[in-house]
């Protein structure tokens, strides 16, 4: 308050701006005395591990902690290497697949929990218990679901007639749609409370005048739900494309990159690289690539939104 | 900045779903007969939905009932004749279960308090006093959010080696108890919390630091109860950083336990398995369905983790 009063009577006073200068002083050491503990560990542990990555990447590091300055030569290495090119294909593969199949099944169990119903309570809580179970008892169980031939999935498809069902994760054609199968049964659940929230804030006059004017459910899903779900749409997908690139524990847990390579994804790679094979330096090239492919996408989305709006 | 987080009016919104168990628009009580197939429909298509989602885990609490050779019998038997509860006396004997859950349950909790105390500590600074260079500070902690861990998982645990922290528990401590999110959840609390209440108090001579103890503790309750329920989940389950850093069985967590009891599991009973999936989902679907209010709570303030 002292600050504005200063500043609406022009040049302060000298003794003014003495105590003006005092409080900032005052202020700035009140308020780092308050960060500073969360600050320490979060300064050492994510942002010198951010801005140390790239001179990693820079670098022949390996295991014994020698590092020799090779310039690009780990990102050209990159280009060249067929693994990281089939991982880098995967992940746009999961991304492309999983990003729509989870707003679709969220925003449709989100209008249908839109309504007034007995036991909304109990259907929400179905919906958002698999985001809080565990990767490993997610994946081992529907690892066993999905076996080929004494798996419930393929006993279900064989009794409505499917001569010939998918090997899933066995094959490598399945395999990753399968993967996409769980993941998406595992979010949806989480998104849909954030559609949910969006669905509460559309105005219901804006139904009724729809309504009124004769617009038939499709039409006032298309032209008022939609639009007035936008900021939340854009939101959801933000992070759901964060949260596709960095996809990792399920597939390590669940097919391991297999059969073959048709499920390796880029975080595997940095994991394979890094810690499997101890190559610190170029596994730290690949998790540039997936930093700025992370960071990309989310500043495009920032603009393209923006662009949007005006 | 603001336009991460979710937007103003859904976080409203949510809180009111976090409050209110039936939400949605009010319908009149006169049916036409085709608004009365609309509702069995609505209905059936629920039922599927919730089918869909809740099978996998009946078909995992019924095959931890079973023998080992019914599990995978074809056709499919989704309830156990005989219900097998010696499955869940087995699993504690014939695995290290005792060792991972006292893992994971210490490490849960201690990354759950400092997550909590530093979190909500550094949220006061961020939220009450102003400084020169505050803002800048906390675009780079919200800029992490769209920053992977993968991505700099090893610069990180090359420095926690020569920290010589690699291998022991403080590691998932450090690496969990000072994210962000903390920070972050905390702030997006307090900004709703009116200014004049700390006026009052700073007139009547407590410091800031009392304030925050005595003022803004006591009233974000529902906002360290989000931030620990989606902490404590959140550690429960991890499990990449465990399998990196923690690599003597004895400090392994529940997750790592289950999965290398999986890949040593070729002649052994897979309903004991199924046991010890289920016991370890368990703790974490109670405090799921205690606290599920602040977990809906939690994501109306932040809309973020994991």
């Amino acid at each position: 308050m002292t600050t504005a009063a200063a500043t609406k009577a022009g040049r302060p006073e000298p003794s003014q701006r003495r105590r003006r200068s005092k409080l900032t002083l005052r202020n700035t050491l009140l308020g780092w005395s308050f960060i500073l503990p969360n600050f320490l560990g979060f300064a050492t542990l994510t942002l010198v591990p951010v801005v140390t990555l790239f001179y990693m990447s820079m670098t022949n590091w390996n295991v014994f902690g020698t590092a020799t300055w090779v310039g690009f030569a780990n990102f050209e290495r990159l280009i060249g290497d067929g693994s990281f090119r089939i991982s880098f294909w995967n992940t746009i593969y999961y991304a492309a697949l999983h990003i729509p199949l989870t707003i679709v099944a969220s925003l449709g169990l989100a209008l249908l929990l839109n309504n007034k119903l007995r036991g909304v309570a109990f259907f929400r809580t179905a919906a958002f218990l698999p985001y809080i179970t565990s990767i490993v008892a997610i994946a081992v169980v529907w690892n066993l679901l999905f076996s080929p031939d004494y798996g419930p999935i393929n006993q279900i498809l064989r009794a409505v007639g499917m001569a010939n069902p998918p090997g899933w994760l066995t094959s490598s054609d399945w395999a990753m749609p399968a993967v996409v199968i769980v993941s998406t049964w595992r979010d949806m659940g989480y998104y849909m409370i954030l559609f949910l929230a969006g669905l509460q804030t559309v105005p219901r006059e804006l139904y009724e005048a729809a309504r009124v004017d004769g617009a038939g459910a499709w039409q006032r899903f298309r032209n008022v739900t939609i639009p007035c779900l936008r900021p939340t749409m854009f939101f959801v997908t933000v992070m759901l494309t964060i949260n596709s690139f960095k996809i990792f524990d399920l597939i390590l847990v669940m097919t391991d990159g297999g059969p073959g390579q048709s499920t390796s994804v880029i975080s595997q790679f940095i994991y394979r690289k890094g810690f499997e094979e101890n190559q610190f330096g170029y596994a730290s090239s690949a998790a540039v690539v997936l930093f700025f492919l992370c960071i990309g996408v989310t500043i495009f989305q920032f603009i393209w939104n923006k662009r949007r709006n005006v | 900045m603001t336009e991460l987080l979710v937007p103003a009016e859904d976080r409203r919104a949510l809180r009111k779903l976090a409050a209110d168990p039936s939400p949605g628009p009010r319908k009149t009580d006169t049916r036409t007969p085709l608004q009365r197939v609309g509702r069995v429909a609505l209905y059936t298509a629920l039922l599927v939905a919730a089918a869909g989602l809740l099978l996998p885990f009946f078909w995992m609490v019924m095959s931890s009932l079973k023998t080992a050779n019914e599990v995978f019998s074809v056709p499919v038997q989704w309830i156990p004749e005989v219900f097998v509860w010696q499955n869940y006396l087995d699993i504690w004997t014939e695995s290290n279960m005792l060792v991972w859950m006292r893992n994971t349950l210490l490490l849960a909790v201690v990354v759950t308090f400092l997550q909590v105390l530093t979190g909500s500590f550094a949220a006061y600074g961020f939220a009450r006093i102003r400084f020169p260079g505050r803002d800048i500070l906390f675009l780079c902690y919200i800029g992490t959010i769209a920053v992977p861990w993968q991505s700099y998982m090893i610069p990180q645990f090359i420095l926690l080696s020569d920290f010589r922290v690699a291998n022991t528990l403080w590691a998932i401590i450090l690496i969990q108890a000072f994210g962000a999110f903390g920070v972050f959840l905390m702030k997006q609390f307090y900004e709703t919390i009116p200014e004049d209440l700390s006026e009052a108090a700073r007139l009547d001579g407590l410091s800031e630091y009392g304030i925050w103890r005595r003022i803004m503790l006591p009233l974000s309750v529902p906002a360290i109860a989000s931030l620990s329920l989606l902490t404590f989940t959140s550690t429960w389950n991890d499990y990449l950083g465990p399998l990196i850093y923690l690599r003597d069985p004895e400090l392994w967590t529940i997750q790592l336990g289950l999965k290398s009891f999986v890949s040593n599991l070729y002649d052994t009973d897979y309903a004991l398995l199924f046991a010890g999936l289920t016991i370890s989902v368990i703790p974490i679907a109670i405090i799921f369905l205690l606290g599920q209010k602040y977990f809906v709570e939690g994501i109306a303030t932040s809309g973020m983790k994991g």
